[in-house]
């Protein structure tokens, strides 16, 4: 193992912001962290990779006080320190920026800012200084955000500044930030970064947790990966690669690249005429959108998420009701009727791969004989009569499946749960496109899948295509949209923003459409009549 | 991988549970002045030691498996129904009205009739709070705990004004006709040549409660019916995405539920009591909740603790009857079972589950030294 480089601008001589020595955790029977050692030299960017599961983020919670290890030493900046819980990590001057924020909706920046800091029973004085300690950032880092804007009123960018700027307020030293452009655009990943390099100038550590190959890459100065509980490798970003830290997350050669022959599109097979969706708060989600997919191609839809895919996806998949016409195979589909449903739907040959494969395409206390059949399970093969299941047939099925998808254990008879991510997304896989349907939905086909799987994934829903099939991918990955897709349409604010050829566009440009800005400027983003949004006040 | 084998979540952790109570039990018999070692001698021979015992602790277990079926049934589609008490006083009223209404010529053709009735009149009265649930997103445990007030109220009035025969004081149906007397179990038994007491009210309902343990296991694990209802239970937005319909599951797990709790009717109205009296259900209803958390909404899960709480009713009369006990301790004691058997199962499992994680953090330890891989012990404790 290479030791943690230093900052060429710093000495040598000063001591770690972080020192771990063989941190353990384990959970139950598995070793989420085994024997972990690592030093990061402050005024650095220390990039910490590696897949789902890998245990990134038990050592970060480590850090953060919130598990308690079962062996090892902390140091911060040179002194041995006890993280009993997150009260001691701030005061040991550590940040901690969450994936999923821990904002008060209904507060504003300034106050989210200061709760849980304030100083004395009164709130003015602290909100004052933070006032001011705002300005100054803001200032000084590119961190504007408004004070007295409402949380719910922020674009997700500018929540996650205001992570930022509670973290700084504590006067944190060392910003831990996990996963932190999930759910920003291209845009906004470009500003954070700007941020954290400013905020690096000024001597802060910061450690960035990311699955993002190309992030480590832009970013840091360290990075270290992580495979299975173990620190596998910490390398300088310069002297290394993607396809070296790749090879060193999954512990083999692996092919970033989708290897696909061009589309032979025919008919369309899906054709989306101003369809709009309003959720149940009332808020107009989908806000009249026409696309097609034809036969053997892939109409990739990129967009930051939240911007009406996944409710796309849910009203064509059968629960969600919705305005407009659908057809498929040039015949209607029933949007609000008792037809609107997802047995309808799969009658029709639509099968769908959901974006949440732990909510919804899958049943995690099911075995995965029984999840095998999810939502198929009034399909005459699986009856043995018209009341009772024929479950040695449904067992013996999924034993087949397992074998064609590579699921590992192939084993029909232990639970969804028990599966890894990858392995439950080929099950989801396996039982949508064995059903051979005209259409295939396919929301976030890789989140959370290791990057082994994601190859094998990829290539399954490429053979579909061209055994002429037409497939919807929605993903908030651009790379997996660029790589897959034969067509890619851009989604923001419920709108189809417009449509690209993958050979002939960029990520830049794919990012510009994303945030909503057009060629001919910013397009006009039509809010909802405020009467509408009421019901959305409390909301989460 | 699950934290302890199914073994130890079925039997260990109930196990554990009832001793606790029992040792609870113990102390507060001891601590007003009584022998807790002759208090469980006569509640065992109570409820166990004679065929007298027996045949009451069937009889009261014979109404639990019932409720607690019906608890479990709606347990997985994830709705908490309360109202066993109230569905199970409604099925009573249609195993009156049946009994009454016809002169039955011999049990044989009584028995079909009347479990039809009372499973129909309980699975209307768990429809409507189902149908709240699913179409008003009024809550089930709300409406089915307010359903069994309203039914109580319900029973009084049919019985005080019309079902209250002339000139009775008694607020109860007349005497069911002769041809609804269904054979006591020492009747069923004697066939076999098994001696058992003809005192005891246990009756052949015993074994159609035996049969609708089956027939539910059979509805929960092997219909379509049962995979839609787990299916909902365990996600429902995984169910949405099935197209499995809610409000479908909802009301027909509840109206099977409900009619599991009305068929209990068969048991103590037209099995024992033989008339339709106030409050015929004594309870038995809310019994069901604990027993179905202790069966962990299994079919035999609930028999056995059906079981368990058949002896402790039996056992707890024997108890102050003949110890002195108060009625009240009695009740003290069947508490603290349904609490830590039902409501503080966590308190158990948890130190429990430990125990196994640190004997298995050990373990492949041991095994790595072994040659050969056990290829085995992946799969084990996953058998359905």
């Amino acid at each position: 193992m290479r030791d943690g480089a230093e900052n060429a601008g710093r000495p040598d001589t000063a001591a770690p912001a972080i020192e771990l020595k063989g941190i353990s955790k384990a959970f139950g029977p598995v070793q989420a962290n085994k024997d972990i050692s690592i030093r990061v030299m402050p005024g650095t960017i220390h990039g910490i990779i590696g897949e789902n599961g890998a245990g990134k983020s038990t050592l970060m919670s480590i850090l953060y006080g919130f598990y308690k290890a079962d062996a090892g030493e902390i140091f911060i900046q040179g002194r041995k320190t006890e993280i009993p819980d997150s009260q001691a990590a701030i005061a040991a001057g550590i940040g901690m920026v969450f994936q999923h924020f821990k904002l008060v909706e209904n507060f504003t920046v300034l106050e989210n800012v200061v709760l849980g800091a304030e100083e004395g029973a009164l709130l003015k004085p602290s909100l004052a200084k933070a006032r001011k300690l705002l300005s100054e950032l803001a200032a000084e880092y590119e961190l504007n955000v408004d004070p007295d804007e409402m949380i719910e009123e922020l674009s997700v960018g500018h929540q996650q500044r205001v992570e930022i700027l509670k973290a700084l307020y504590r006067q944190a030293d060392i910003l831990i930030l996990d996963e932190p452009t999930g759910v920003l655009t291209p845009a906004e990943a470009d500003h954070l970064f700007r941020i954290l390099n400013g905020l690096k100038d000024q001597g802060k550590t910061i450690i960035l947790i990311t699955h993002k190959l190309r992030e480590i890459m832009e970013i840091t100065d360290t990075v270290s990966v992580m495979r299975r509980g173990e620190m596998t490798a910490t390398v300088k970003t310069k002297e290394t690669s993607p396809e070296e830290l790749a090879e060193l997350m999954v512990g083999r050669k692996v092919l970033l690249r989708v290897d696909k022959k061009p589309a032979e599109p025919y008919a369309r097979v899906l054709e989306v005429e101003n369809l709009r969706i309003v959720d149940e708060d009332g808020v107009e989600r989908v806000k009249g959108v026409d696309l097609h997919v034809r036969g053997g191609e892939i109409l990739g839809i990129a967009g930051v998420a939240g911007n009406g895919q996944s409710e796309l996806l849910h009203v064509l998949g059968g629960y969600g009701r919705a305005a407009g016409t659908v057809r498929v195979n040039g015949e209607d589909i029933d949007l609000t009727g008792s037809r609107s449903d997802g047995q309808s739907r799969r009658a029709r040959g639509i099968a769908h791969v959901p974006e949440d494969r732990h909510r919804e395409g899958l049943i995690l206390d099911f075995f995965a004989w029984e999840n095998m059949v999810f939502g198929y399970h009034n399909a005459p093969e699986y009856q043995k009569s018209s009341w009772f299941m024929d479950n040695a047939a449904i067992r013996r099925i999924t034993q087949e499946k397992m074998q064609r998808f590579d699921v590992r254990p192939p084993n029909p008879a232990l639970a969804a749960k028990n599966f890894s991510g990858g392995n439950q997304q080929k099950i989801v896989l396996a039982r949508e496109i064995e059903r051979d349907p005209d259409l295939l939905l396919v929301g976030q086909p890789t989140r959370g899948v290791d990057i082994g799987a994601i190859e094998f994934i990829h290539q399954q829903i490429i053979a579909l295509r061209d055994r002429g099939k037409a497939i919807l991918l929605v993903s908030v990955e651009l790379d997996e949209i660029l790589s897959m897709s034969d067509r890619i349409a851009v989604m923001f604010d419920g709108r189809i923003m417009g449509e690209r050829l993958p050979a002939e566009t960029d990520e830049r440009e794919l990012g510009m459409l994303m945030a909503g800005i057009t060629d001919t400027g910013r397009a006009p983003v039509h809010r909802p009549p405020s009467g509408l949004v009421t019901g959305n006040g409390t909301q989460a | 991988m699950d934290v302890i084998p199914k073994w130890a979540d079925a039997i260990l952790v109930p196990l554990i549970s009832l001793l606790i109570s029992f040792a609870l039990s113990a102390l507060v018999i001891l601590s007003i002045g009584k022998d807790p070692i002759e208090a469980v001698k006569i509640m065992v021979t109570g409820a166990l030691g004679s065929s007298y015992g027996w045949g009451y602790t069937l009889y009261y277990a014979t109404n639990f498996i019932f409720t607690g079926l019906c608890v479990a049934v709606a347990f997985h589609a994830r709705m908490f129904n309360i109202g066993g008490e109230g569905q199970a006083a409604l099925g009573g009223l249609g195993v009156a009205l049946v009994c009454l209404s016809v002169d039955w010529p011999h049990w044989l053709v009584a028995l079909p009739v009347a479990l039809i009735a009372g499973a129909l009149f309980g699975a209307a009265w768990a429809f409507i709070p189902a149908y709240l649930q699913a179409k008003r997103g009024s809550h089930i445990v709300i409406t089915t705990i307010m359903f069994n007030f309203i039914a109580a109220s319900f029973l009084t009035y049919m019985l005080v004004e019309h079902l209250r025969p002339a000139g009775a004081m008694d607020p109860a149906t007349a005497k069911f006709p002769a041809g609804t007397h269904l054979p006591s179990l020492a009747d069923a038994l004697g066939l076999v040549g098994i001696p058992f007491s003809q005192a005891a009210p246990a009756n052949i309902t015993f074994f159609i409660a035996l049969l609708a343990c089956y027939l539910v296991w059979l509805l929960i694990w092997r219909t379509r019916l049962g995979y839609e209802i787990r299916a909902y239970g365990h996600s429902e937005p995984a169910a949405r995405y099935a197209g499995i319909s809610p409000t479908k599951i909802i009301v027909v797990s509840m109206m099977i539920s409900g009619a599991l709790a009305g068929c209990m009717a068969v048991n103590n109205v037209m099995g024992e009591a033989e008339r339709l009296v106030l409050n015929s259900v004594e309870g038995a209803g809310f019994i069901g909740i604990a027993v179905a958390l202790m069966g962990r909404s299994h079919p035999l899960g609930v028999l056995l603790a059906a079981l368990l709480f058949g002896f402790l009713y039996q056992g707890g009369a024997e108890l102050s009857l003949w110890a002195n006990i108060q009625r009240e301790l009695i009740v003290v004691i069947q508490a603290l079972v349904i609490l830590f058997t039902g409501a503080l199962d966590n308190m158990v499992r948890m130190p429990i589950e430990a125990l196994f994680l640190n004997f298995r953090r050990k373990a492949p330890v041991e095994a790595t030294t072994a040659p050969k891989p056990d290829a085995k012990s992946a799969q084990g404790g996953h058998g359905a």
